[in-house]
C-alpha cells in the first residue's frame, strides 16, 4: 500500500496529480444515462397518471389498492389531493393528486412539472418511455457486460480487501462530510455504484419487461420472480423512486466533494488528486 | 377513460432514423412538450413501435402461451372499459332479441367469406382460459374467458396469401361519436391457440358491457386491441385505407399498433 511520506519522488509536480480517471465509454454512458433516466422517469410518472395506484399480486384489486394518488372534497367541500398508502391518508393538495397547470387547478396524480408531456398523453408518455428504454437498456448490458469481463473494470467496483474491512471508518468518514480526493473509488463508493448497477438498473428494465403481456408469455419466470404482474409494476415505482434517492445523494456528493473536479473528470476524464492521495498507477481508472 | 388528445401524425412518414442518442440531446435543448409535438420527433419515437415489435417476437415463439390462472384468481367483476352500452339503433334491436339474427360477417381476403350466428361459432372448436387482461393505463383484471378459437374460424373461410390482417369492424361508436370502433392483429397473432372470438365470460354468456355477443381475446396484448362488439371480420393486405389507416381506433389516436407491451 502506498504511504504518504517526505520523499520527493512520491509526490510528484502539480501536472502529474492530475489523473485520467473516466475513460471515454464510461463518460458518454454516464451523459446518455443521465438523460436517459429524466425521460424515463418523467414519461413513466405520465404513465401512472393514466391509473394513478398500485396493487400487490396478478391483478388490481380496484378497491384495495396498496397506495392510490387521488382528489377529493374535503370537509370543507374544497377540493384537495390525497396520497392514500394502505389505510393512511396523506393531503399532498398543490403536488400530488390536485396541482395547478398554468394557473388552473388540475386533478392528476403527478403535477404537470412532474410529467412528460406536460398534460395527460398517454400515448405520447409510453412514445417517449419506450425510446428512452431502447437507448438505456442495451447500453446497461454492454456496461455491465464490459464490466463483467475486465479484470480492470471489476477493479473499479469491486471493493479491496483493505475498503471492505475500512467500511466503518469509510462511513464514519463520510458522515463528517470529509472526503479523499484518490484515483479509486472508497469501498462505500463502489458498494453504492454495485448496489445501483448490477441491482437497481437492471431490476429496473425487468419490472419493465414484466408487465409487458407479450414478455409474459415468453418469459413468463418474470411473473414468479417478481410476484405478478401488478406487483412488478408497484416494484417498478419502488425501484424508480429508489433511483431518485440516489441520484439526489450522488449530486449532493458531487456539489460538496468538490463539484469543479468531479463534473471535470466526467467530461474530459481529467481528475485532480488530492495532496495526501496516493498516486498508485494501478489504482488508475480505466 | 383514456387521455389521449392528440395524434400522432400518418405512420406512412414515420421513418426509422437512426441515431436514437440525437433524442436526448434535442430534449435538452428546448421544452419537451413542444418536441413532443414536432413531427420529426414523433417519426423518431414512433419507430421504437416497430423495434419492439420485431425483438417481442424475436424472443416469443408463435406457441408461447399467456399465462392462465386457477378459478380462485378470477376477479369478482371482470372491468368493463371504453363502451360498455353501444347506443346505436341496429346494436339495440340486436341486443333486444338476444343477438338472434346477429352474423359474423367474416371476408376480405379470403376464398369463401360466409356469415356466421352465435350457434354456428359454438359448434366450432372452443377453449376456455383463465387469463389477465391488461389495460394499456396499467390495471390488470383476471377472468375466465370461453370462446371459438379463431384460427379454427379463419381456417373455414381460407384466407389467401396476401392476407396480413385480421380487422375486426365493431358496433361500438365509442364515446358517442361518428367514429366506430375497429382494431387489427397480424396472422401471427390470429393463429395464436389462445385468440378466441369469445361468446362466454365466467361461464356465463358474455354480457353486454364486456362485448356481447361476441369480442376478442388476443392474450399476448394490451386490452385495446380485444375489440369488442365484434360484427364484422375482414381480412386485408395492408391497413392504410380503413378509417384513419393506422390499424384501429386507439392507433388513429396516438396508440402503438403492436400493443405487446
Amino acid at each position: 500500500m502506498n504511504k504518504h511520506n517526505d520523499n520527493p519522488y512520491a509526490n510528484p509536480p502539480e501536472r502529474a496529480r492530475v489523473i485520467k480517471r473516466h475513460g471515454l465509454f464510461t463518460r458518454v454512458w454516464h451523459w446518455v444515462n443521465l438523460v436517459c433516466l429524466v425521460i424515463l422517469l418523467m414519461s413513466g410518472l405520465q404513465i401512472f397518471n393514466a391509473h394513478p395506484a398500485l396493487y400487490w399480486g396478478n391483478d388490481s384489486s380496484f378497491d384495495d389498492p396498496a397506495l392510490q394518488i387521488t382528489a377529493m372534497r374535503g370537509d370543507d367541500g374544497a377540493p384537495m389531493g390525497v396520497v392514500r398508502i394502505g389505510g393512511y391518508r396523506i393531503n399532498t393538495t398543490g403536488v400530488l393528486g390536485l396541482s395547478r397547470n398554468d394557473g388552473e387547478l388540475d386533478t392528476r396524480a403527478f403535477p404537470a412539472w412532474a410529467t412528460l408531456p406536460g398534460p395527460q398523453w398517454l400515448a405520447m408518455g409510453r412514445y417517449w418511455h419506450f425510446a428512452a428504454a431502447w437507448v438505456f437498456a442495451p447500453l446497461l448490458l454492454a456496461y455491465l457486460v464490459y464490466t463483467l469481463i475486465s479484470p480492470a473494470r471489476r477493479r473499479l467496483v469491486w471493493p479491496t480487501a483493505a475498503q471492505w474491512r475500512g467500511l466503518p471508518a469509510t462511513i464514519a468518514h463520510h458522515a463528517r462530510l470529509k472526503f479523499d480526493h484518490s484515483a479509486d473509488y472508497n469501498g462505500l463508493q463502489k458498494l453504492t455504484y454495485l448496489l445501483v448497477l448490477f441491482g437497481l438498473l437492471p431490476l429496473m428494465v425487468l419490472t419493465g419487461l414484466t408487465m409487458s403481456p407479450t414478455m409474459n408469455a415468453a418469459w413468463p419466470w418474470l411473473l414468479d420472480v417478481f410476484g405478478g404482474r401488478q406487483s412488478a409494476r408497484t416494484l417498478h415505482f419502488i425501484f424508480a423512486f429508489l433511483l431518485v434517492a440516489f441520484f439526489v445523494i450522488h449530486l449532493g456528493l458531487v456539489l460538496i466533494s468538490g463539484v469543479f473536479n468531479n463534473l471535470r473528470s466526467m467530461i474530459t476524464g481529467r481528475y485532480r488528486l488530492g495532496d495526501d492521495a496516493p498516486a498508485d498507477k494501478d489504482n488508475r481508472h480505466a | 377513460m383514456r387521455d389521449s388528445k392528440l395524434i400522432l401524425p400518418d405512420p406512412k412518414r414515420r421513418r426509422l432514423i437512426t441515431g436514437l442518442g440525437a433524442l436526448g440531446a434535442s430534449a435538452a435543448l428546448t421544452g419537451c412538450d413542444s418536441l413532443s409535438r414536432n413531427d420529426r420527433v414523433q417519426d423518431l419515437l414512433g419507430a421504437t413501435d416497430r423495434l419492439t415489435r420485431a425483438a417481442q417476437r424475436l424472443v416469443s415463439s408463435r406457441e408461447s402461451l399467456a399465462r392462465e390462472f386457477g378459478e380462485r384468481d378470477i376477479a369478482p367483476t371482470m372491468r368493463a372499459n371504453g363502451s360498455t352500452d353501444p347506443s346505436n339503433d341496429d346494436y339495440k334491436r340486436h341486443a333486444a332479441n338476444g343477438f338472434a339474427d346477429w352474423r359474423l360477417r367474416i371476408d376480405g381476403l379470403v376464398r369463401q367469406p360466409g356469415d356466421f350466428s352465435i350457434d354456428d361459432l359454438k359448434a366450432m372448436p372452443s377453449r376456455t382460459q383463465i387469463t389477465r387482461h391488461d389495460c394499456v393505463e396499467g390495471w390488470s383484471c383476471i377472468a375466465k374467458w370461453t370462446g371459438a378459437v379463431l384460427g379454427e374460424v379463419l381456417d373455414r373461410v381460407r384466407p389467401t396469401s396476401a392476407a396480413r390482417y385480421v380487422v375486426f369492424h365493431c358496433a361500438d361508436n365509442i364515446y358517442g361519436g361518428p367514429v366506430k370502433y375497429y382494431e387489427s392483429i397480424d396472422m401471427v397473432e390470429a393463429y395464436h391457440p389462445q385468440t378466441l372470438l369469445a361468446y362466454g365470460l365466467n361461464d356465463d354468456r358474455l354480457p353486454i358491457a364486456n362485448g356481447a355477443p361476441l369480442r376478442l381475446r388476443a392474450e399476448r396484448q394490451l386490452g385495446y386491441k380485444m375489440a369488442k362488439y365484434v360484427m364484422r371480420i375482414e381480412l386485408v393486405d395492408s391497413f392504410a385505407s380503413i378509417q384513419g389507416g393506422n390499424g384501429g381506433y386507439w392507433e388513429d389516436r396516438g396508440y402503438e399498433w403492436w400493443a405487446g407491451i
